[in-house]
């Protein structure tokens, strides 16, 4: 029988579809993992990093077909909603793999938004020049805004802290 | 409490994210530069991913009510009929199998986009007001409403942000920009009072204790609106009258073409997936 703690070393190896060198236990999503071993059933409980974020049926299908492929007989797959995801959630380890990946991680606790006209102060994840400037707000997917960086001329993703 | 109640309540709710984020999708691929087409269809994809939270609330509701309850519920015959039937109904069949006299949404969402300065306005107004309600609709005692409003509040946060910044750039900018956006602001001004004007579901959904007293938003509307208002340099706009209609199924004509794009394929081809 797979135990809890079996689980979450699995699910290390479920990607997030849209930002592929995150696991979804580094972005934080992974809420809960249950195993009721008198009906073999894995509960997992994830919640979304954004209301209209289209990985999230993809991320439930590869729970269950990773865990699954583990030898569990039955996978309930819930999402829970509140307390809304933080980039706060996000692990230490997978804001390297982020930076290494060539995406600014977020840095800032998220507790208090943006002022009009505000922007985070970000470090080029490629020439680590401090002199880059915000593109825009919002990018490729919902969790990112674009940047680009004076200094190497490049430009780049940043995970907006959220 | 009646889960009619809920029912209806939820709709509108969704109706106006739908609606609103189906406008702005509209944008996709012809926005003045790339960056701001992206941004406009990301605050779409929020507010859809939004209304599929409720819509899908809102179907788990009717899925559960007793079949004398929910015989009378719509007056679309398509979706009725599959009620009736016993059918299990989605989030999509609420988006797509009902008429325009069905939905919910205030008359500010469903709007022509206009120029630039139209749209920007027109999510000025609704942003800020998605802001405060959704504030308020945190303590509502429906556990699932409470939490798609904490959800959706950290993303209209960037919503007015982006809204917002966009009036003071255009007000502060030429005096052509000014003039625009002065413009839009007076034109969509007089769909603002739709907004804080209860309605029987949200004055049975306030009683409920599930929902908001909207018109209790309505001073601290103006006052946030205005402020943005002064520091873009413009003047606050005034409407000898507020249009209302909206939200008790009485739309413009603007809502029929733009469902009629948007439902077309589930029309022509019932339950077509892809």
């Amino acid at each position: 029988m797979i135990t809890v703690d079996n689980c979450w070393a699995y699910l290390e190896e479920v990607a997030d579809p849209e930002v592929p060198v995150l696991s979804i236990v580094d972005l934080g999503i992974v809420r809960a993992v249950e195993v009721d071993s008198t009906i073999e059933t894995i509960r997992v409980v994830i919640t979304p990093t954004y209301s209209g974020c289209p990985a999230m049926d993809v991320i439930a299908m590869q729970i269950k077909m990773c865990l699954l492929s583990k030898g569990a007989k039955k996978v309930v797959v819930e999402n829970q909603i509140s307390p809304s995801w933080t980039t706060d959630w996000m692990s230490e380890k997978g804001k390297e793999k982020l930076e290494a990946y060539g995406i600014a991680p977020p840095k800032r606790k998220s507790a208090a938004p943006l002022g009009l006209f505000e922007e985070d102060a970000v470090t080029c994840p490629k020439c680590k020049s401090v002199d880059t400037q915000l593109s825009s707000q919002f990018g490729a997917t919902s969790c990112k805004a674009l940047y680009k960086c004076n200094h190497c001329q490049e430009p780049f993703e940043h995970f907006k802290c959220h | 409490m009646s889960s009619i109640t809920t029912l209806k309540y939820t709709l509108q709710l969704a109706d106006n994210v739908l609606i609103m984020g189906q406008r702005l999708a509209a944008w996709c691929g012809k926005g003045p530069i790339l960056e701001q087409d992206i941004a406009l269809t990301n605050i779409s994809l929020d507010q859809i991913g939004q209304a599929r939270s409720l819509y899908q609330y809102a179907a788990l509701i009717i899925n559960n009510m007793p079949a004398a309850d929910k015989a009378h519920l719509f007056n679309a015959p398509l979706l009725q009929e599959k009620i009736n039937n016993q059918h299990t109904i989605t989030e999509d069949d609420l988006a797509y199998l009902r008429d325009a006299w069905d939905f919910r949404n205030c008359l500010l969402v469903e709007q022509e986009n206009g120029d630039w300065a139209y749209t920007v306005a027109r999510s000025f107004f609704f942003d800020r007001f998605q802001y405060l309600l959704f504030t308020a609709l945190q303590k509502s005692t429906d556990s699932t409403l409470a939490a798609i409003a904490e959800k959706s509040l950290k993303e209209v946060q960037y919503h007015i942000k982006w809204a917002s910044e966009w009036v003071i750039r255009l007000g502060d900018g030429t005096d052509i920009s000014k003039e625009k956006m002065q413009q839009a602001l007076q034109a969509r001004w007089e769909y603002t009072g739709e907004l804080f004007a209860m309605n029987a579901i949200e004055q049975a959904a306030m009683q409920a204790n599930i929902g908001v007293d909207v018109s209790s938003l309505q001073q601290a509307y103006q006052q946030q609106i205005e402020a943005i208002v002064n520091e873009a340099g413009l003047q606050m706009p005034t409407a000898a009258w507020m249009q209302t209609g909206g939200k008790n199924g009485v739309h413009t004509e603007h809502l029929g073409y733009m469902l009629a794009e948007m439902q077309y394929l589930q029309r022509a081809y019932p339950n077509m997936e892809w």
